[in-house]
Order: structure tokens, then C-alpha cells, then sequence
């Protein structure tokens, strides 16, 4: 490998011996053409026209007024696919053409990622399998279906809890068998290096439109920016575009789960401490013994123990803050966005919004706030109504 | 302690093959455990690849899966895995390598992991998850430590690579036999035979190969090709699953197995 993929401590690629060839490979093929205008063009092409960036910023006025200050929204939930995963799926796709692999694989959470990459790998006409947590197929079945209809196999993994960890694992597994034609299709800027460097370059155009489109609506740089992080794509995306700008700050928001001192939770940057899983040194959430916890969380997206390693290096050097928002407040809060702005918010993305609402009249009106909207929250209406039934 | 070397020396007048069964340490339970290691132990085991139960066993297959979470279940952690060591190594004085992952091993601290787990008698500390591009994190405790190193070579590593790998190793080269992860297989991967003699022209650590090696068969044609050892993890393992709540017939199973495999070793010597 020509980079150890550390973000100070972070990092790195703790993988198996037989996966070392292929990410080599990978980052080889990464380094090469990333920057070759033949693929940077057609990478351009494709996110305009199939994908819609870039994607509008939107000062949410009624929900400005509510929480009291000024709340700009950067609207990935209107990409194709309804998640900022297509930027990740188009530019990992078209690396795995130009690398000449004929399959993908990717894991999934919410389903979103799985559908992003099917969605590319019926537009690229390559074979497409993902693996899904038992639980998630469950709670997520729309985009189960939509994957199906994009061509997609999808394999349903038991593990421990059915969710993106064993995801996960399985898909690494599956990998490990089929190196030579298959190209894995990671989801989150996590697992081993070179990925968490890949997909931040691919969601940084987030983070770049956003910094552009504030100064050209609020005539200035926001004060805070803040994203939702599963394992934090996202996150990484929309903070890039901001990480010289010292006097902006960056928020984090984990899922707090059923909260906190519940144990019940997903929020490895703020509960976690360093360890290794899927390839990387990153803040974890595991036991007495080292072994990694079971999460729980309202959204498929962020349940994962782990995260990417940046964000822990971010936490560390105290550039980005990580806090959690709880099931019961991103519930109350989409129904919010829902009511006021007539957006469905996913549940994911909601966590960024849940913590901004709990930031009513704590901060000067002329507070200019900007949250990365991830997702659109059509997947999640029958896990709200199941917890929030309409009379 | 008895060491690696001294059990490849003596088995090599006329050279055999050392034979290696794995199991998940506290698999199906304590006692259970300790009781089938004995069983492997009496027909003939040379050497003990030992797994201390982890949460995402990524490069292991169904088997070894399952394996790991009744091991976890049963209550097996990394201090009880200390306490049964010592407790088959008062059995018998048989080399011990342990087969980790490297957040159980971080978790504990790296140092004491090594120290104490020399301690109770093992011989060296194979980790998965880390590759030679690392190995310095292990390296040091290792030596400090006084074990042996071990590291994989694939049937993907490429040549320049597996002369790094084999310079860097005191113990053993644990060969992969397939672009896998664990499991039983019917047939032998047909290109294991050329990785053993590939790497015996690059090194002359000893050649030990796991992954797939599932009947007496197997066992041999890799022992033909030159190798120094084989590992037989899932198919024993599988003995332990299709028998649960039987331990007798368990260790009379996995006893009668070890004891053919090293019958079929013996006599192709
Ligand atoms: C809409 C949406 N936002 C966020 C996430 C979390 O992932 P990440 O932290 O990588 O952005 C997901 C994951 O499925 C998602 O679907």
C-alpha cells in the first residue's frame, strides 16, 4: 500500500491478508483516476443529469422562525435515490468500470446505500449484490423492493442484531472469496484505508456547493454546521467544505437511541473509546472484554458501533463537537419539519435536525445554522406511524 | 516449553507433517472444551491452533461463526481463556498458537495480552485482522514477550510480498489454502499444492496450511506437496455442532478423527 490511510491515530487497514492485493488495487486505481479528465468529466456528466447536483440550499423560514434563529437546509434528500449515497455509488461505480470489474458489492442500513448502488449498477449494467441485516430488510422493505427492481440480489445476513455490522461482515466475507471480479462498494467514509479517503472525495461536493450557496443566500459563512453520522459519509461531506474555515463549527449528531445511560444507543464518538473493527482503528462501542456492542437506534442508518476514522480525529483535536439526539426527539422532530416545512426529513437526517430544535432561543437570531438534510424520510413513514400513530 | 521447532525437528526422521486441529476456546462450554482438546491431544495432535470467541470473526465462515458465539455464550472471555490454557497445558506440554482478533488484543493492551498469555503457555499469537504492512505493532510485545511470530500468506500474495513475510517469522507460516474465509470443503483447492512449493523455494520457515483442509485426503496431498503442518479448524468444529448436548460422543468423534488423519499422514510419510 502506497498510504497508511491514518488520520492521526485512525485508520489505517486491519484486514486480512487475502484483502490486501485488492484494496492495493483499489487505491492504485483510486489514485489514478480521480483526477483523469476523461473520468472526472463523465463523473460530471452523470452527477448532473442522473444524480441532480447540485442539489439546492433552502432557508427554512417557518422552521427558522420555531427554533429561532436562521436554519438553512442543504437539500441532499432531493438526489436521486432521495440520499447524498449517490454521490458515493456514482463515483465508486464508475472507478469499479474504469478498473474493469463487472460486479458490485455494498452493504446496507436503511437501504439507502443498497439502493444507490443498485441504482448504479443497473446504470452501468453490472451485477449487483447487497448484503442487509435480517432486521433492517425488515424495517426497511420499500428499498428492499426498490433494489430488487433495479436488478439487485439482496442478501439477507442473520448475525448478531440483522443490522449494518453484520451487513457488514458479510459482504468483507463474501469479498474475501471473490476478489479478483468483484468490486466491494463501501458505503460510509469507514473500514479500511483506502476507503474513508474514497468516499470523503466523492462527498465533498457537498460540503463545497454548500460553503458557495450560504455566502450567496445569508451573505456569509454559517456559524454552525451540522450532519447526522452513521458512519459518516455524510458528516465528512458537508464538513470538508468547511474544515479551514476556523471561526465555522462543526457539529456531529449520533443516535442516542432510547438514550444514553440506556446502554441502548449508537453514539461510538461520544460513549465509545478506540478500537479496531472492519478494518480500521476508530472510537467503538464495546464491552469490558473488547467485544463490540450491540446498537440500537429509531434509524437503520446510523446503528452501527463504529465510525469513520477523520471524525475521530476531528473529535480528538476538538475541530468537530459529537453529541447524540434520542429516538423520542428526532420522532417529535420529524413530525415537525413535516408540519411546518412539508418536508419528510429520514430519520437519519433528522438527528442533525432534532439537536438544532433543541437549540430554540438558546442562540442570537442572527445565527446562521446550516444542516446537511441527508436523506428524504419516504422509507421511514411506517416506523413513524408505527411509533407515532396519526389519530 | 516445549517449542515449534522442537516438535518440526522430531517429526522430521522421516518427515511428516505436524497435524494442528483448531477450536474455539470454550466451545460448546469450559469443560467441554478442555475435554475435547484432550481427545485431540491423545491420537496424536502435534500442535493447538487456539480462538478466543470475538464479536465479528470476519475472516471466518458459518461454522467458526457459530463456534464463536456458543464459546461467548458459555461465558468465555479473555480471562477464562488464560485459565484454560493453563489447564491443557498441565495436561500436556504441546506447543500453542493462538488465532486472535486484534480488538480483543488492543482491548486487553498488547503488552500484558502477550505476556501473560506466554504465561500460561502459548507459543505464538497469530492476529487475523493485521497484516506484515503492521506487524511492528506486534512485533515488539511479541519478542518482549518471548513467542514466536506467525503470519498469513494467501493464495493472492504476491512473491516479493510472502520473502517479507517469511523473514519476519520465528513460528510458522500459516499458508491459506483458498480465497476464502474458514469452512469445511469437499475438494482441496487445486492450486494449494503449487503455493506449498512455491514457498518452499522462497523460505525455510516452516509451512503450515489451514483453511479447507476438511479429510485425511486433504491432509496428505498438502503433506505431499511439503508441507510442514496441516490445520483442520471447521471440520472438527462441525463434530462439535452436530453433536451438542452429547460431549462424550463429541470427543469420541473428533478423537477417532484426529486419530485417522494422523494414521493417513503416518503412513505416506
Ligand atoms: C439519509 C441518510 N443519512 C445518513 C446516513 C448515515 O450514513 P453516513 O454517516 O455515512 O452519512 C444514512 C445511511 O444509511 C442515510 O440513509
Amino acid at each position: 500500500m502506497k498510504h497508511k490511510g491514518r488520520y492521526g491515530d485512525y485508520g489505517g487497514y486491519y484486514v486480512p491478508e487475502v484483502l490486501i492485493g485488492v484494496l492495493e488495487e483499489l487505491e492504485e486505481a483510486f489514485d489514478r483516476f480521480r483526477d483523469d479528465p476523461a473520468f472526472v468529466a463523465e463523473l460530471a456528466e452523470l452527477s448532473t443529469h442522473y444524480a441532480g447536483r447540485p442539489t439546492p440550499l433552502y432557508h427554512a423560514k417557518r422552521f427558522s422562525q420555531h427554533v429561532g434563529f436562521r436554519v438553512y437546509l442543504k437539500r441532499e434528500d432531493l438526489l436521486h435515490g432521495g440520499a447524498h449515497k449517490v454521490n458515493n455509488t456514482l463515483g465508486q461505480g464508475l472507478l469499479a468500470k474504469y478498473m474493469g470489474k463487472t460486479k458490485l458489492i455494498a452493504e446496507t442500513g436503511a437501504g439507502q446505500h443498497g439502493l444507490a448502488t443498485a441504482m448504479i449498477g443497473a446504470l452501468l449494467g453490472m451485477e449487483t449484490k447487497i448484503f442487509m441485516g435480517v432486521t433492517d430488510v425488515e424495517r426497511q422493505s420499500v428499498n428492499v423492493h426498490k433494489m430488487k427492481l433495479c436488478g439487485a440480489e439482496v442478501v439477507p445476513v442473520e448475525g448478531a442484531t440483522g443490522t449494518l455490522k453484520d451487513a457488514i461482515n458479510d459482504a468483507l466475507r463474501y469479498w474475501t472469496a471473490h476478489v479478483t471480479d468483484t468490486f466491494y462498494l463501501f458505503g460510509t467514509a469507514a473500514g479500511p484505508h483506502p476507503y474513508p479517503t474514497i468516499v470523503r472525495h466523492f462527498q465533498t461536493c457537498i460540503g463545497i456547493e454548500a460553503r458557495r450557496q450560504c455566502i450567496e443566500q445569508a451573505g456569509r459563512l454559517p456559524d454552525l454546521v451540522l450532519a447526522c453520522i452513521g458512519g459518516g459519509s455524510n458528516a465528512i461531506g458537508i464538513f470538508a467544505g468547511f474544515l479551514d474555515d476556523k471561526d465555522v463549527k462543526l457539529i456531529g449528531v449520533e443516535a442516542g437511541g432510547r438514550g444514553l445511560r440506556t446502554g441502548q444507543h449508537a453514539a461510538s464518538l461520544v460513549a465509545g473509546t478506540p478500537g479496531i473493527l472492519h478494518g480500521a482503528r476508530a472510537y467503538l462501542l464495546q464491552d469490558e472484554n473488547g467485544q463490540v456492542l450491540d446498537t440500537e437506534s429509531v434509524s437503520a442508518g446510523l446503528d452501527y458501533p463504529a465510525v469513520g476514522p477523520e471524525h475521530c480525529y476531528l473529535k480528538d483535536t476538538g475541530r468537530a463537537e459529537y453529541v447524540a439526539a434520542e429516538d423520542e426527539e428526532v420522532l417529535e422532530t420529524f413530525g415537525l419539519l413535516a408540519r411546518i416545512e412539508g418536508i419528510l426529513p429520514a430519520l437519519e437526517s433528522t438527528h442533525a435536525l432534532a439537536y438544532v430544535a433543541g437549540l430554540k432561543g438558546k442562540l442570537d437570531p442572527d445565527t446562521v445554522v446550516l444542516v446537511n438534510l441527508s436523506g428524504r424520510g419516504d422509507k421511514d413513514v411506517g416506523i413513524v406511524e408505527q411509533h407515532r400513530p396519526l389519530t | 516449553m516445549r517449542s515449534y521447532r522442537d516438535v518440526f525437528s522430531e517429526l522430521n526422521q522421516p518427515k511428516r507433517a505436524a497435524l494442528i486441529p483448531f477450536f474455539v476456546l470454550g466451545d460448546p462450554d469450559f469443560d467441554t472444551s478442555l475435554s475435547l482438546v484432550k481427545a485431540a491431544i491423545d491420537p496424536g495432535a502435534d500442535i493447538l491452533e487456539l480462538g478466543i470467541p470475538f464479536s465479528d470473526p470476519i475472516a471466518d465462515g458459518p461454522t467458526i461463526q457459530k463456534a464463536d458465539i456458543r464459546a461467548a455464550r458459555s461465558g468465555m472471555n479473555v480471562h477464562k481463556a488464560l485459565d484454560l490454557i493453563k489447564a491443557i497445558k498441565a495436561y500436556r506440554d504441546i506447543p500453542i498458537g493462538l488465532l486472535m482478533y486484534y480488538n480483543l488484543i488492543a482491548h486487553y493492551g498488547t503488552q500484558r495480552f502477550f505476556r501473560d498469555f506466554h504465561a500460561a503457555g502459548v507459543n505464538s499469537v497469530l492476529v487475523a485482522d493485521l497484516s506484515i504492512d503492521d506487524a511492528e505493532e506486534v512485533e515488539g510485545p511479541a519478542k518482549a514477550a518471548g513467542l514466536d511470530t506467525v503470519f498469513m500468506v494467501t493464495p493472492n500474495t504476491a512473491p516479493e510480498r510472502m520473502k517479507r513475510i517469511a523473514a519476519r517469522t520465528t513460528g510458522f507460516i500459516y499458508t491459506v489454502s483458498v480465497l476464502g474465509v474458514t469452512g469445511s470443503r469437499d475438494s482441496l483447492s487445486n492450486s494449494v499444492e503449487s503455493l506449498v512449493m512455491q514457498l518452499k523455494t522462497l523460505t525455510d520457515a516452516p509451512i503450515c496450511v489451514g483453511f479447507g483442509i476438511s479429510k485425511p485426503e486433504h491432509a496428505v496431498a498438502v503433506a505431499k506437496a511439503g508441507a510442514d503442518g496441516v490445520i483442520i479448524g471447521s471440520r472438527i468444529v462441525d463434530m462439535i455442532e452436530a453433536n451438542l448436548g452429547n460431549p462424550e460422543k463429541m470427543a469420541a468423534e473428533v478423537s477417532a478423527f484426529i486419530g485417522e488423519v494422523k494414521a493417513a499422514l503416518s503412513t505416506s510419510a
